[in-house]
This record gives structure tokens, sequence and C-alpha cells, in this order.
């Protein structure tokens, strides 16, 4: 296998290059899943029936609490990989164990949130307004819940093998999916959340 | 026994008994063929969990051949049931399912595999690479697309086919007028594969960005890789669409949410417009490699460089953008106002003028050329004048106001299987034959092949030129049956005979494989149709490591100016080659997937939970293994070299 030895290590191989550049493809196909998803969102954002509206549901202080925390995990997954960069492994580790603590926070937060909404009786088949609302936050809340499994397992692969052109490969690719849910969150924040409080 | 009544079928009759017997037999036979004849290791070490882009090729290509019998067989007996008026061979329930399960059928697990399927092979030889950017992922994409093709066609003999046609509409697709699960299989079937299919898009574009061979610049790519790239980045952008769609479908019928209801809020024309942001982009993933295998095929026989390479390229990628703009004139009566309709119809007329410009750079490839009138060839000759005939009569439905009068009969069923059959299915039968060689070291014989040609046009012809005139004389399409009185009855006959011919011409072509693997001569050389671009380049059929030195490359037709004009492509000496190892996880994945989505299909949660822990455990496995390939050893690459004869 040939090296590189002039970029960052999870550059470093030809195979390492054609990752990054599939994950970034992909990420844009889960704009396309995302973008599909606000797209029905707005369209059946009327269309409450007898059930409750946005506005009557949405509780700001937990949201803002999700978003916080949410932010903050991408800045701390952002100083993994500098750490990463800078070959300081204990660091890498802390930051990543960081994250994933954060990201499991925002987690019990949604979950929260999701039986708040089952008791005010905004089910999924509540309205077609709750079922679209329910399954954005859970396609991202999934998205989410998979990247704790995902991240948990690189942790794990740092630990034990080190900084070798896999493991800083994977961990680079999970940080643009990590960022990338911060991204759509801020969507979810801004054009549900808001839009829907005011 | 109540666990198990929910798997009968809801509207059985003979037919469907036969075929469980068929199926059950079959499946014994299989099982005891592998037995006796020791081929179970053989099976799983070199086919099940191969990661090698040409067997994967070409397992695609075997299940897309055996899925166009499928959905053939489903077409005549459609056309069967309407040859005459009154017919009561198929009743109307039965007649929805055949009708549902041919357009899935062959769309998704004919089409869309065969054309993956001819890109697998096709393309990394194309561009000089040993295998695709992500081998493993490939394999998983093809077993993905199998174990969806599998869960579907055990719908009509457990549980009951899907009946609300292959576009599914809402409500008619919901749980009040489709009881039986059929349309949870249409929805599971859809996604497991579709899945794949994203997966392969994702790999295809890496793949052609990535790994082209030393200087081949974009513009230097073969045309049929050019097409693969538009395609898949068509793919990587519709397909999510589609995977929402589906997502709030099941929700709909399984979970009681009301997306596509017309109570409580929903919305049921959401799943129409849906359906078609993924459902037009569709058919140009479907066409636009199918150009890619005409404008190799035709530049090939006619001895000459493709003409307007420039514009061939510029179209489809205007094509591919265009494709996202067109899919409201799939519902133009839906009553979405003048505005509205009149935009996408002329976004949907504008679209015949970069197609139209392909149509011109391939009559002036031939032009002044020296056609040679082969088999692929006579495909691609066939295809210019039929598909532009299913080209005009596509801008006359684009007609927003005129559409009124064709919506919904068998006018528009003419249309596109007038542009799907000449041109992907012509397409792929003309790439099968011109790449045989390739993938096999023999050819197929041309005189059978010829026959099969003609069967296949002129009963296209016959089955599907009646339809335009009975279509604008009113006759609904998706109906079961007709009165005398309406006077349908005859084209209707001419329809059913040309399906039958076109049935003897696909009975030709297997027939002719057949004949060839007994008969025909094995040493066909390296170049047996004076061909131009780079995988010929290679030996028939292709070693394992496709090239043994990185070619390089300096035009479109690497490997005709390596004949003429003294190009040289081979400059490196020979070295140790770095292959992937097999892998038996993609298949096993797979088989959880078909679980998951068969317990799903029946709401069985226990196998569905079982089933997502051994995906996710399968790809914990993948995460934690340290698999660094292989390689193949100097000495092996000689040695397989001098069996091929050596020169190169």
């Amino acid at each position: 296998m040939k090296l590189d030895k002039t970029g960052p290590l999870e550059y470093s191989t030809q195979q390492n290059q054609m990752n990054i550049l599939g994950f970034w493809i992909f990420l844009g196909a889960e704009i396309m899943l995302f973008g599909t998803l606000f797209a029905s969102y707005f369209t059946l954002e009327n269309g409450v029936g007898n059930g409750p509206t946005g506005a009557e549901i949405f509780e700001i202080a937990p949201v803002i609490w999700e978003t916080i925390i949410l932010l903050t995990s991408s800045f701390t997954i952002g100083l993994a990989v500098h750490a990463m960069r800078i070959n300081r492994k204990n660091a890498t580790l802390t930051f990543l164990a960081i994250t994933l603590v954060l990201g499991l926070a925002f987690l019990g937060i949604e979950i929260y949130e999701f039986t708040h909404y089952y008791h005010v009786g905004a089910t999924l088949q509540t309205s077609a307004f709750t079922a679209i609302l329910l399954t954005t936050l859970g396609t991202h809340g999934a998205h989410v819940t998979f990247g704790l499994f995902w991240g948990a397992f690189i942790f794990l692969q740092i630990k034990k093998r080190g900084f070798t052109p896999e493991t800083t490969n994977k961990s680079f690719i999970f940080s643009l999916y990590w960022h990338f849910l911060d991204v759509v969150w801020i969507f979810i924040f801004s054009f549900i959340y808001l839009k829907g409080l005011m | 026994m109540e666990f198990f009544e929910r798997f009968a079928i809801p509207h059985p009759s003979p037919l469907i008994y036969a075929s469980m017997v068929g199926i059950g037999l079959t499946v014994i036979a299989i099982v005891i063929g592998l037995t006796y004849f020791k081929k179970w290791g053989y099976l799983w070490r070199e086919w099940l969990t191969t990661v090698d882009h040409k067997r994967i090729g070409l397992m695609y290509i075997i299940s897309a051949i055996l899925m166009l019998f499928r959905g053939g067989v489903d077409g005549i007996m459609m056309r069967l049931q309407t040859a005459v008026p009154d017919n009561t061979f198929l009743d109307a329930q039965h007649y929805n399912e055949v009708f549902t399960t041919h357009g899935i059928v062959m769309i998704i697990f004919m089409a869309m595999a065969f054309i993956i399927g001819m890109m697998n092979f096709v393309v990394p030889l194309q561009i000089g690479a040993r295998d695709v950017a992500f081998p493993r992922l490939n394999a998983i994409s093809f077993w993905l697309y199998f174990a969806g093709a599998m869960l579907f066609n055990i719908s009509f003999v457990i549980g009951g086919s899907p009946d609300a046609g292959w576009t599914n509409y809402f409500p008619l697709a919901g749980t009040d007028f489709s009881q039986s699960v059929g349309v949870n299989y249409y929805m599971w079937a859809l996604q497991i594969s579709g899945l794949g299919t994203l997966m392969t898009g994702i790999n295809f574009i890496v793949t052609i960005l990535k790994m082209r061979a030393p200087g081949m610049t974009l513009m230097k790519m073969p045309m049929f890789t050019w097409s693969a790239l538009i395609t898949n980045v068509i793919i990587v952008f519709a397909f999510p669409v589609l995977t929402i769609a589906l997502l709030m479908g099941t929700f709909d019928r399984q979970f009681g949410t009301h997306f596509f209801a017309s109570t409580n809020g929903g919305m049921d024309m959401l799943w129409a417009n849906l359906f078609w942001v993924w459902g037009h982009p569709e058919v140009y993933i479907l066409i636009l490699p199918a150009f890619g295998v005409y404008s190799e095929v035709i530049a090939t026989f006619s001895s000459r460089n493709l003409y307007g390479y420039k514009s061939m390229v510029g179209s489809m990628v205007l094509i591919s953008f265009m494709s996202f703009l067109v899919w409201v004139h799939h519902f133009f009566t839906m009553g979405h106002g003048p505005l509205v309709n009149g935009i996408f119809s002329v976004t949907t007329m504008a679209i015949a003028v970069p197609t139209g410009i392909k149509i011109f750079n391939w009559l002036l490839t031939m032009w002044k050329g020296k056609i040679r009138f082969t088999v692929p060839m006579l495909y691609s000759i066939g295809f210019i004048p039929l598909f532009t005939i299913g080209g005009v009569t596509g801008v006359m439905l684009a007609i927003a106001s005129a559409d009124y009068q064709y919506h919904n009969t068998m006018f528009l069923v003419a249309h596109f299987h007038n542009v799907i059959i000449p041109g992907v299915v012509f397409a792929m039968l003309a790439g099968l034959t011109y790449w045989w060689p390739k993938m096999f070291g023999f050819m197929l014989n041309e005189r059978i092949g010829k026959w099969g040609f003609w069967f296949l046009s002129i009963g296209f012809c016959l089955a599907f030129f009646p339809m335009y005139i009975t279509g604008l004389d009113g006759q609904a399409r998706r109906m079961f049956t007709y009165s005398a009185e309406t006077g349908f009855g005859p084209l209707n006959m001419v329809s059913f005979i040309g399906a039958a011919l076109m049935a003897i011409a696909f009975i030709l072509i297997v027939y002719n494989v057949y004949y060839s693997f007994r008969y025909a001569p094995r040493n066909v050389g390296q170049d047996p149709w004076d061909a131009r671009s780079l995988e010929w380049a290679t030996h028939n059929p292709v070693p394992e490591y496709n090239f043994a030195v990185t070619p390089e490359v300096n035009s479109s037709q690497a490997f005709w100016d390596s004949k003429k004009n003294n190009h040289q492509l081979f400059k490196e000496k020979r070295s140790k080659i770095h292959m992937p190892n097999n892998s038996g996880v993609p298949v096993i994945m797979a088989g959880f997937f078909f679980v998951f989505g068969f317990s799903f299909v029946f709401s069985i949660w226990i196998g569905v939970i079982i089933a997502a822990l051994g995906i996710f455990a399968c790809m914990a496995y993948r995460t934690f293994e340290n698999d660094h390939g292989r390689y193949i050893s100097l000495k092996e690459i000689e040695e397989t070299e001098k069996k091929y004869g050596g020169a190169k």
C-alpha cells in the first residue's frame, strides 16, 4: 500500500481518499433524504385535522437544551479530529467520549420530548402533522442513535490499535457524519420549532 | 394454526397453486442438484462470497434475465386476458396483481439489474481499474437487490401480491382498498433493493472519479462510462426520495398514520408527487446507460469514432438535470391549474431536445461509415426509428391540454413500452451480445441472434402499435376486460400475437446461449469485433485482475489508437497485484434483510427485532474486522498471461 506522507493520516492511502469522497456523496444522498422529509413536513404542516398544532405542543426549553448540547458535541468532535491530527491519542479519546456522552444526553431529552407529545395527545396516528413531525424528528434521532454505536466502536478501535490509516480514516468520516447531523438539527430547530412557535 | 393463516393467499386460483408446486419443485431440484454434484462449496467460495465486479455483474445479469421471464409471463397473461372481449382467463383481482407485478419486476428487478450488471462488468474495464472503489459494498448492493427481488417474488404464493399498480397510488394502496399484505411486500421489496441501488450509485461515482487509468481525463472516458457516471449521480439524488415515500407508505399501512389519507390532515396526492420525483429520474436512470451502450456499439460497427463526443456528454448532463423537473406530467389531470401544467409541459417537451441531439449524433456516426450488420448493430439500428416514435408520442403526451384525452389510456401504455423496449431492452440485448465474448470467451451465434432480433422487433410493433389506436379510441389501461361492442377486440388480438412473437424471440435468445455454449469456437482472440475502447485491451474472458499492467491512455478510444496509431498502452513492468478478499458477510447480511422484510410484511415483530440485530451484528463485525486484502504474486500473473497466449 502506498502511503502519502504529506497530508494527514486519514488521507494517506488511495482507499482512504475514496472512502472520504464516497462518504461525502453519501451525505449528498442524506441531504435528499432529509430534504424529502422537510418538503413533506411543509406540505403537511397545516394538516392538523382534529389534533393539536405545533404552537400548542412545542416546548422551547428542552429544544434549546437539545440544540446547545448537540452544537457543543459538534465542537468536541472537531476537537477530537484536531487532537488526532497532532497525534494525541488520549485527547482524541477524551473528546470522542465527551461527544458520545453529549449525544446520549441529546437522545435522552428527545425521548423525554416524545413522551411529552404522547401525553398531550400528539401521537403518530393523531394527524398528518404529528405523523410527519415525529417521523422527521425520529429519523434524525435514529441517525444519532446509530452514530452513538458507531462512535463507540471507533473509540474501542483507536484505544486498541492506536492511530493507523484505517482508524484515523474512520474517525474523520464519523466526524463528518456527526457534523452533518448537527446541520440537519439546525434546520429542524429553525424550520420546525421556531417557525412552529411563531 | 392461527399464526399460519396470515400466509394464505387471499385470491387463490389453479394458476397460483400450480406456481406454488413449480417453485417448490425447483427449489428441491436445485438443492438436490447442488448436493449431488457436490457444488455447495464451489457456489459459496466462487459466487456467494465473491467481491469481483465481473462476477457480481454476471450475477446481476443472470438475475435480470430470470426476472425478465417472470415479468414476461405476467405480460403474456395480460395480453391473453385482453385478446378477446369478455375473456374470463383472469378475474379482475388477479389481473390487478399481474399488471402490478409486471411493472415492478420489469423496471426494478429486470431493467435496473440488467443495467447495473452491465455497468459492473464493463465500467472498471473501460477505465482500466482492477475493481470498483468499494468491492465489499458492491457485493452488499447485489445481495440486497437479490433479497428484495426474492421477497417480491414470493408475494404471490405467500400472503398475496401487491395489486395497486406499480405506481401504487394512495388511497388505492391504503389498507381500505388493498387489504392483503401485497402492498406491504411492495414497500419492503423496493426499500431493500433500493438501498442496494443507492450504494451502487455511490460506489460507481467514486470508482469513475478516482480510479481511471493514467491519462484518462473525464473527457477521454468511453461514452458508456460517461453514461454510467451520470446515471449514478441521478441514482444518488433520486433514490432517497423513494426511501422516504416508502417509509411513509409503510407507516400508513402498518402503523395507522394519515400521510396519504384524505382524513386527519393527510394528502393523497403527496404520494403521487414523491413517487414521481423519484420515478421520473428513474426512467432516465434506465435510458442513459442504454444510450451509452448504443454509443459504443454504433461507433464500433460503423468503424468510426463517435460523432459529437462533447455534445453527447453535454446532452446527458442536461437530461439528468431536467429529469428532476418534469415529474408533474405524470398527473396533469390532478387539477393543479394551467400555470403549473404549462410549466411542466414545457420542461417535458424541452427534454426532447438533448435526446434529439443524441439521435442525430448516432446517425452522423453511421454517416459514411463502413457499417457491419452484426446482431448488436441491428438492435442499435432498430432502436433509432422505434425510439423516435416513442419520443414523438411522448411529446404528444406532454401537451397538457391534450393529455386529458390520452391520460390513463392504452396510448400511454404504448408510449412507455415504445421507449423502454427499443430503448432499454434492445440496448441490453445489444450490450449482452457485444460484451458476451468479454464475459465468457466465445461469441453468440449470429444467425440465431438475427432471428431473435427480427422476431422481437416485429413482435414489438405488432404488440404495441395497436394500443396507440385503441388508446385514442378510449380503451383505458388496467381494465381487465371490455365488451365486444367497443370494437377493441381485433386490435387486442393483434397485440396478443405480437406478444407471442416476442416470447418466441426470448426463447430464441436463450436457445442461442445454449447453442453457442455447445458449438461456438473458443479461440475468439482478444478483439473479435474490431472494437475501440479500453475494455478490449485485455483478454477474453477477463482474468481476475483485469489488466496485468495498468494501461496508459490518451483518448476515448485508447484500444483503437493502440491498434492503428501506434499508441503504447502498457508501459510499466508487471508486478504483484493487490486484490480484495472474498467475504461471506454481504450475503448473510442480505439474508437478515430478507427476514427483516418478510417479518415486517406480516407484522411479526419478534422476527423484525431478531433480523435487525443480525443486520447490526454484521455491520459491527465489519467495523472491527482487520482485512487488508491479498496479493496475486508475479509468478501467478506470468502463468495466467502465458495461458492466454501472452503477447500483452
